[in-house]
């Protein structure tokens, strides 16, 4: 489903990938782990297609297509959904009202009827309910007020009823307690589905207790240094990343 | 809300849809302004002698006002100078005569407010709006007057007030904005043309949104009606009023007087929604909208409401305020300002505290745009007897892009001890956070837009009518377009 190759990525000056490649198929969820300032953040926002960064080398398929060359609400149309790590307030907007709109605007570009109020609350309470989530959020103002667990349990609300093909979750569990993380997981697991794929981005390792996942990534200055299975995710929590960083700089030298 | 894609580029380029000119014969006073023009604006709406009487004695005052002082320049506003002598006062479709019928009205001024939306067959939908629709300076048509009248509530054109119900008008007229309050207002009295008049008895609760309809046709005239509204002890009624004008090159001025009066118990709400042509992209023409609105809430428990979404003119200049004179009495203050492109508003409201217990809200909503200068200038001010009085004051500014302005200038002034202030203000902008976020849940730029915009004025698109809600909304998101790329 996505295919990323040689991805180089700068804001401003500052070269921040340095060619990473990453192929990830429906039903598969991957997580990419590292340490602070390893790229984490902007590998998920040149996903999504934020202005700020730009590509000065390679490319990214997405179904065959080139993703790079999408406008953001394109990319959200064609089934990608990224869980923010710092979602933003937009006051006086209600969270139902945002949803429906962003709903209705995926539905139609995948030639489906909009859903009128009615049907789109029985959905969202529906969700809203498997989520342990409080109904009255739906009447609030997009994250205003919201705590920072708050807006993470709304992303994963959010993803809940839009259905990505694609999601990734941008440090989903940072800030959160154990309940607030173990509602996440739940809410992330319940997603996974032979047509979806699920990029989960995290610095520590104990999401993945919660998480089902079937590769682990280790991006460490730019590029994707390691990978592997479940097993790697236990032995980063029990060394750190410093083992990694050392293979990683023994190893060939990064390409240009 | 849609979401049918478009480039921001054809977007932007949209015209205001309300420019076109309507062909039709008009009687027009020759060019300029002299006691010769006032006494033949007089003529022409057959007036008694005291209305004339009165409009001679502003226009002295406005004389002596223009040699001494001039135009007041405090606001932060800049406009070119204004040749009052280049200005036709009076501009109307002929024929003239009052019109007892639809039948009887020109067809294609019929045509022209079916093409703005504007009911005036009373079958048509919309059949809970009465709509007094002026034309230049006259008032051409207005529906359900007889329904109303078996009500005993009296809404008709100004003109005919004056002719039909000298006693009320003369009782009334000039006791909220007296004739030498400002130089615009002076100039009103002098000139004004046309506007509505509403009288509720007593008890009464108008059972229909009443409104006005003021369309600028003709070039190089001036508009300046007058409206008076007065509410007998324990009446209530809803009022609106709409405008738009068609797109020339030189500006043109408005400027309006409306009085409010509302006796013991007695409830006025008034809701504008302002369409003036506000200029094209580099600031060419577009209406100076310079207008004096005052409300008395005379009584006691009386309560005036101003609800105002201003996106058009090129400038807009206008303090809509209330006197709480009466104790208990509320008064409200509901406004969202637009400024795009080269638009300059400085508006607000003020409140004068002088009864007892009386209270009022603010809510100031101002939005920039493009090269837009927007500022909120409010007074509070709390008169030595007004024991008990208070104040909430919202002002917020919303900045889209960085070539606009906003600008706050609050005057608070108390002289008593036990009064309650409160005062909240912020400044924002949409930021790019927030539209990728709208965006990446899939809504196109222009709807995250919107979105954002409308949340921020919510507060005071609740105050409005529902039908005229949507309007607004439709009408803030029409003047934005391409203002954020």
């Amino acid at each position: 489903m996505l295919e990323i190759k040689n991805l180089h990525v700068k804001v401003g000056t500052h070269q921040i990938l340095k060619g990473v490649d990453l192929k990830v198929n429906a039903g598969e969820v991957h997580s990419i782990m590292g340490p602070n300032a390893s790229g984490k953040s902007t590998l998920a926002q040149v996903l999504a297609g934020r202005a700020t960064y730009e590509v000065t080398a390679g490319e990214v398929l997405y179904d065959g297509k080139n993703l790079l060359e999408m406008a953001p609400e394109e990319r959200a149309r064609e089934g990608i959904f990224m869980a923010f790590q710092y979602p933003v307030e937009i006051p006086g907007v209600s969270s139902a009202y945002f949803l429906k709109a962003a709903l209705n605007a995926i539905r139609k570009h995948r030639g489906l009827e909009e859903l009128d109020a009615m049907d789109f609350l029985t959905l969202a309470k529906e969700k809203i309910k498997v989520l342990e989530m409080d109904e009255k959020l739906l009447h609030r103002s997009v994250n205003e007020g919201f705590s920072g667990g708050e807006k993470k349990r709304n992303e994963i609300f959010q993803m809940a009823v839009l259905e990505p093909r694609l999601a990734i979750m941008d440090e989903t569990d940072s800030g959160l307690d154990i309940d607030a993380l173990r509602i996440v997981a739940n809410g992330v697991n319940g997603l996974r589905s032979p047509q979806r794929a699920i990029i989960v981005i995290t610095h520590y390792q104990r999401l993945l207790n919660y998480i089902i996942t079937d590769y682990v990534h280790v991006l460490v200055d730019g590029r994707i240094v390691k990978s592997g299975g479940k097993e790697l995710a236990l032995a980063l929590e029990a060394q750190g990343y410093a083992w990694v960083e050392a293979e990683a700089r023994t190893a060939t030298p990064a390409k240009t | 809300m849609t979401t049918a894609p478009q480039t921001i580029a054809t977007l932007a380029n949209r015209e205001y849809p309300y420019g076109f000119v309507t062909e039709i014969e008009t009687d027009a006073a020759p060019r300029g302004l002299s006691e010769d023009i006032i006494r033949l604006i007089s003529a022409k709406k057959s007036e008694p002698a005291w209305m004339l009487a009165w409009r001679l004695k502003a226009y002295r005052h406005w004389e002596k006002m223009a040699q001494a002082e001039g135009e007041p320049t405090w606001a932060n506003i800049r406009y070119g100078p204004i040749d009052y002598q280049d200005i036709v006062y009076y501009s109307a479709p002929k024929p003239t005569q009052a019109l007892t019928s639809l039948e009887e009205v020109d067809p294609e001024l019929l045509k022209t407010f079916e093409k703005l939306g504007i009911p005036l067959e009373e079958q048509k939908r919309f059949s809970g709006i009465a709509v007094d629709a002026v034309f230049d300076s006259v008032s051409v048509a207005t529906t359900f007057k007889e329904k109303l009248a078996d009500l005993g509530i009296i809404f008709c054109a100004f003109s005919e007030a004056v002719q039909q119900h000298p006693a009320l008008v003369q009782k009334y007229m000039g006791s909220v904005v007296p004739y030498t309050d400002n130089f615009f207002a002076t100039l009103n009295a002098a000139v004004f043309t046309d506007g509505s008049f509403c009288y509720i008895p007593k008890g009464v609760r108008c059972p229909m949104e009443l409104s006005t309809y003021f369309r600028i046709n003709a070039a190089d005239t001036g508009q300046f009606e007058r409206t008076l509204i007065i509410a007998e002890p324990g009446s209530y009624v809803s009022y609106l009023e709409g405008c738009t004008a068609p797109k020339r090159d030189q500006h043109q001025l408005h400027a309006a007087v409306v009085e409010l009066i509302a006796l013991d118990d007695a409830t006025i709400k008034y809701a504008t929604i302002q369409n003036w042509y506000p200029g094209d992209k580099e600031g060419k023409g577009g209406i100076y909208n310079f207008v004096t609105k005052r409300g008395k809430a005379l009584g006691r428990n009386s309560k005036i409401s101003w609800t105002q979404v201003e996106t058009g003119a090129a400038i807009t200049w206008k303090y809509p305020g209330v006197i709480l004179q009466g104790d208990h009495s509320i008064g409200e203050f509901y406004s969202v300002a637009l400024t795009n492109n080269y638009q300059q508003a400085d508006t607000g409201t003020k409140m004068i505290h002088l009864g007892k217990h009386t209270k009022s809200t603010i809510v100031a909503k101002g939005i920039s745009a493009g090269h837009g200068q927007n500022t909120y200038r409010g007074l509070v001010k709390i008169g030595k007897g007004a024991t008990g009085a208070r104040n909430y004051t919202q002002c917020d500014s919303l900045l889209l892009g960085d070539q606009c302005g906003a600008h706050t200038f609050p005057y608070i002034e108390v002289k008593t001890a036990s009064a309650q202030m409160e005062h909240e203000a912020s400044t924002s902008k949409i930021g790019e956070d927030q539209l990728f976020y709208c965006t990446q849940r899939g809504l196109a730029k222009e709807d995250a837009v919107d979105l954002i915009v409308n949340g921020f004025c919510k507060r005071v698109f609740r105050e409005l009518p529902m039908e005229f809600a949507v309007e607004a909304q439709k009408l803030l998101s029409v003047s934005l377009e391409g203002s954020v790329g």
